[in-house]
């Protein structure tokens, strides 16, 4: 049966979870909205910086360290879904597609240690 | 011990046909679990406040009353100082506080964040076996074939949240929070996803209800994968922003991290975003290592047939989750902060070639041993 379908209870569940995450901030807004008083002033709208005056705008240089791990972050990823079917059906692959895989992961592997020696790895 | 015997749900529900069935079914088992896990973050931020004043010899919230609770004759006392209304009192609390929006925000996703950060912490319970089956119903929301898949593919959608609160919050400490924070989840996510296939390999079946089946009998995974166990456990922390990893709002650098420009109810939700996903997590770990509902002894290895059973399976697979998430708290009151350098480096150069190696000698040894 179609209704018996495990993706139909978890599209109810994702909307469920958001009426459940949506309903608390609907609420908040009506309540801020509605009663409660309007109490705004300079100090209050400003930038939280611990009580000091905050200099220039949010946009501070960050270091370009975090750019490269999102790449190297990419590849990963992808390897560990390609990892996981095989995970599952490789006792019962030949020899030519387990040593394929293997080959596949050495490869894997070789991008990290490129990476390591280049020392992007290192956060000085 | 005699269990009192299955008893049919048709014999007091409705007909309302098979779809009809399937719906109400599905109904109550949302809102059950929906119930017990608020239910668990609300008492898990008490623990967290009665642990912590333990360790630090402290008595911790225990003023929070109804009136006239302190009247019943012997429970009273307990009932009052234990602390068990503080959630009640923390709730309507962060609901009252003005709910300010500072003016230098970007208003629509400074509203949108809290929601996204929330949402995922809760679709993970989806795919989990909380318990065998109870009146021939099983005891899991959507027993998914690809349920691990599903669960990392929910668990990456957190970062979003974060991030976007970060960028919302049009200031520097979230700001650099959000930035710090994105980094260190995506890479203890590979850590975490790495560390995981090798029970796979073990199961051979992606379902989590088999991962639960193949541990029946005591013959629990972290036995046989003790390092991948370690592995998830420290990337569990790392990804939940706990200590020692909560470089993301180190609270002496940068003040609350990507939610300092929050405050009433949608900081709430990020912090009870944080507690969910402290038990999903929690759970992965008792449903991928642990054994999930079964126990080697007292004849509950086996799906439960009676009513009882069904709800002693919910019970050790609770309290299984509680063991760890006492675990998370006491951790957190007893070691100090990594630095970001220290956490960077045990991701990427300890964690990823101990899981690839751990994966790789795992390969070897099943495939020989296979043929």
């Amino acid at each position: 049966m179609a209704t018996d379908s495990p993706y139909l209870l978890i599209t109810v569940f994702l909307v469920a979870a958001t009426g459940f995450a949506l309903a608390p901030l609907g609420l908040a807004y009506a309540w801020a909205r509605f009663f409660s008083p309007k109490k705004s002033g300079p100090e209050k709208n400003a930038v939280y910086e611990c009580g000091l005056q905050s200099k220039g705008d949010a946009w501070v240089r960050f270091r370009s360290e975090y750019y490269l791990y999102g790449i190297i972050f990419l590849i990963f990823d992808v390897e560990t879904i390609f990892l996981l079917p095989f995970a599952v059906a490789f006792t019962s692959l030949p020899v030519g597609a387990f040593i394929a895989m293997m080959v596949f992961l050495l490869l894997l592997v070789e991008g990290l240690v490129w990476a390591w020696r280049k020392g992007i790895l290192t956060w000085s | 011990m005699h269990l009192p015997p299955l008893i049919s749900l048709a014999a007091w529900l409705p007909d309302l046909g098979h779809d009809g069935n399937f719906a109400l079914l599905s109904l109550i088992k949302i809102v059950g679990v929906v119930a017990v896990l608020l239910t668990m973050v609300a008492y898990a931020v008490l623990v967290e406040r009665k642990v912590s004043a333990f360790i630090q010899d402290r008595v911790g919230p225990n003023r929070v009353a109804l009136p006239l609770i302190g009247n019943i004759p012997v429970l009273g006392p307990f009932l009052t100082r234990l602390g068990i209304w503080q959630p009640i009192a923390d709730g309507v609390k962060s609901f009252l506080k003005e709910d300010f929006t500072p003016n230098h925000v970007r208003k629509i996703y400074f509203w949108l964040a809290p929601a996204v950060t929330m949402i995922p912490a809760f679709l993970t319970v989806a795919v989990i076996p909380f318990g065998s089956n109870l009146n021939g119903e099983k005891m899991v929301l959507a027993d998914l074939d690809v349920g691990i898949l599903y669960t990392f593919g929910i668990v990456s959608l957190g970062v979003y949240g974060i991030v976007l609160a970060g960028y919302a919050a049009n200031s520097k400490y979230p700001f650099l929070g959000g930035i710090r924070s994105s980094a260190q989840m995506i890479s203890y996510e590979i850590a975490m996803g790495l560390s995981v296939i090798p029970v796979f390999m073990l199961v051979g079946n992606l379902n989590l209800s088999s991962v639960i089946s193949y541990q029946a009998d005591g013959n629990w995974i972290v036995f046989r994968q003790p390092i991948a166990f370690l592995v998830f456990l420290v990337a569990a922390f790392a990804e939940t922003n706990r200590l020692p990893f909560d470089m993301p709002e180190s609270e002496t650098e940068l003040v609350g991290g990507y939610n300092t420009e929050y405050s009433s109810m949608k900081f709430a939700l990020f912090f009870m975003g944080e507690y969910a996903n402290m038990i999903t997590s929690s759970a992965m770990m008792v449903t991928l290592f642990w054994g999930g509902w079964t126990l080697p002894f007292g004849g509950f290895s086996e799906p439960a047939t009676t009513l009882a059973g069904g709800l002693a399976h919910i019970g050790i697979f609770l309290g299984k989750v509680i063991v760890f998430m006492v675990f998370f708290i006491w951790v957190r009151w007893m070691l100090p902060r990594f630095r970001y350098d220290q956490l960077m480096d045990l991701g990427w150069r300890r964690f990823l070639p101990l899981t690839l190696a751990n994966l790789f000698v795992t390969a070897v040894i099943m495939w020989l041993q296979a043929h």
